[in-house]
């Protein structure tokens, strides 16, 4: 636990050195919100299909799912670059908790996922968003869990392949398939049945859907229990494979 | 420290076949305690491969070990508590402050907060980083930097240390400063010290004993002295008019046949300045005048030469390209 806190200290550190990284990350969403958000709202009223709630209610939750995959699943490149500075050899030969080397990083990020969450929510609400407060809430704490999955995942991915280069070209081809086929600009429910079909093998497509409904205050929809299901085995899959990759002793 | 074919092979992938790597073929090392032993060899040779598996980063594929009195296959964490590495990149985060990293090592150790924080400032101290605690690690300069990575390797006085290439990438001047540091603490403190260098002059300024790796095989160990003294003398060189002359008289004193080339002769002797008066008065006898003398003391370079047939730089030359990197470890 302590080994935890040190390192997700000095983790949360690295990031207030750098605060830009951390705006930088919800000016993308932002500019979706405002250059692609309004074209939604007369294509929400007219077309058939579309899950309930207004555009903005729709738009919002999946833009925060978006940062999860477009935001989070990226920390492994910092990861690689202090594997180089060989930061990571550093605290693998003291006694040190494995799980703790991961878990302090990854917490970290979901701090800051969190925070840019709720800094895009707000921004949002200018929009014209309406969400009620618990809703809202809770949609966050199943972003937080589905950050640290993917959190997890990128490290134990970047540690493995040891080079931005390898890294690169693995996020962008599955980021974006994953991306589109989760309903984040066009939800699912819109699309002809063969691909929605394949979307449903894609995990983020069911957080979104979950998000969705949260932020309509729809707590008792089904779509949130599938979701939350979902992230939670996202989560121990992910953090499985994390730990593992930090104890391998040839890692 | 105590290893027995101590070996570590990897699968790499060469276009589409792949291949099994021998890094280390199986080495025997014998460290006593309070020691300063220098592990020599060319890059590629296998140094930090076996560093590696000596200090747990690293599963050998064959062999048993016994660091600082603790199994290394069976008792890692016993290991990790008693040993410090000090990796050949270092190992501060770039954006950390320098404080921040020394004491947090010092806690991933187990100590507290406040024996983080005296420790730190101990440390800062005796590597004269004193007022370099409260800057970022990327703003130091190379030697600062190196002498913080050593630092941070020391934060829970461990019996043992391990340091991977300390002095590469360093100027004349910081690698000087390095060596008193690391002498110094060999010296006060009396801690066992474990270096990898492919630098000869390092290897024989710093170091009681050297163990000679090449292609993952250990090929001699003794002292800087009893190394040198395998190379069967010192070399003399002749410069001359007439260099056949002096090969002839050469060719009667003790020590290697002589060898010519162009106006210079070459030959070793087991004492270069004892032989010389004599021969200098016969090509002076011959009426053969000499343009040049030297006499070099055995280097280790020399040595290196005679148990591999190749210089040092040569063996670096050979080495296999690094993008040729492991692909997945071979259990």
């Amino acid at each position: 636990m302590t080994t935890t806190w040190l390192i997700f200290r000095r983790s949360l550190r690295q990031s207030l050195r750098n605060p830009a990284w951390v705006l930088i990350g919800v000016f993308q969403p932002l500019i979706y919100l405002a250059l692609f958000g309004p074209l939604l709202i007369p294509v929400v009223q007219n077309t058939p299909g579309f899950p309930p709630g207004d555009a903005w209610q729709v738009f919002v939750p999946a833009l925060v799912v978006q940062q999860v995959v477009f935001g989070t699943l990226f920390v492994g490149f910092g990861l690689i670059s202090e594997y180089r500075a060989g930061v990571i050899d550093r605290m693998r030969v003291t006694p040190a908790s494995r799980s703790a080397l991961l878990l302090g990083r990854s917490l970290k990020d979901v701090v800051v996922l969190v925070l840019q969450s709720v800094l895009l929510v707000l921004i949002s609400l200018p929009f014209g968003l309406r969400a009620p407060l618990g809703g809202v809430l809770l949609a966050l704490v199943l972003i937080a869990v589905a950050g640290l999955a993917m959190s997890a995942a990128s490290y134990a991915l970047a540690l493995r392949l040891k080079s931005e280069e390898a890294l690169g070209p693995v996020f962008n081809t599955f980021g974006l398939p994953l991306l589109l086929l989760s309903g984040v600009l066009l939800p699912m429910s819109v699309a002809p049945d063969w691909l929605y079909a394949i979307s449903r093998a894609n995990p983020f497509v069911h957080i979104v859907d979950a998000e969705r409904a949260l932020f309509r205050g729809d707590l008792g929809d089904p779509s949130v229990l599938i979701g939350a299901g979902v992230t939670a085995a996202l989560v121990v899959l992910c953090l499985t494979w994390g730990i593992r990759t930090f104890h391998r002793e040839s890692a | 420290m105590t290893a027995r074919g101590l070996a570590r092979t990897f699968r790499a992938r060469r276009g589409r076949t792949v291949e099994e790597v021998t890094a280390v073929a199986g080495v025997d090392i014998d460290v006593a305690a309070g020691e300063l032993v220098g592990f020599l060899g060319p890059n590629g040779a296998g140094k930090t491969t076996t560093l590696r598996m000596l200090t747990t980063l690293l599963a050998p594929t064959a062999g048993t070990a016994t660091v600082a009195g603790h199994d290394l296959r069976t008792d890692p964490a016993g290991v990790r508590r008693r040993i410090g590495y000090v990796g050949q990149s270092g190992g501060a985060g770039p954006d950390c402050r320098v404080r921040d990293e020394l004491e947090l090592q010092a806690r991933l150790y187990g100590l507290s907060a406040a024996e983080a924080a005296g420790r730190a400032a101990d440390l800062l101290g005796s590597f004269d980083l004193g007022e370099a605690g409260s800057r970022v690690v990327q703003t130091l300069s190379g030697g600062q930097r190196r002498r913080l990575d050593i630092a941070m390797g020391l934060v829970h006085r461990p019996p043992l240390l391990f340091l991977d290439e300390p002095s590469t990438g360093l100027d004349p001047q910081s690698r000087a400063n390095l060596w008193e540091h690391i002498s110094r603490l060999h010296a006060e403190h009396g801690t066992t010290l474990f270096l990898t260098t492919h630098y000869l002059d390092e290897a024989d300024a710093l170091c009681d004993r050297i163990l000679v790796i090449d292609r993952g095989r250990i090929v001699a160990a003794g002292t800087p002295d009893e190394l040198k003294r395998r190379v069967s003398g010192d070399l003399v060189v002749v410069g001359a008019d007439s260099p056949e002359v002096v090969a002839r008289l050469a060719t009667d004193l003790p020590g290697e046949q002589p060898a010519v080339d162009g106006s210079t002769v070459r030959f070793r002797t087991p004492d270069g300045a004892g032989v010389l008066p004599a021969l200098l008065r016969g090509m002076d006898a011959a009426g053969v005048a000499a343009l040049s003398v030297e006499v070099r003391r055995p280097s280790l370079d020399d040595v290196f030469l005679t148990l591999t047939g190749r210089t040092l730089r040569d063996a670096e030359a050979d080495v296999p390209d690094p993008a040729a990197a492991p692909v997945g470890a071979a259990r």
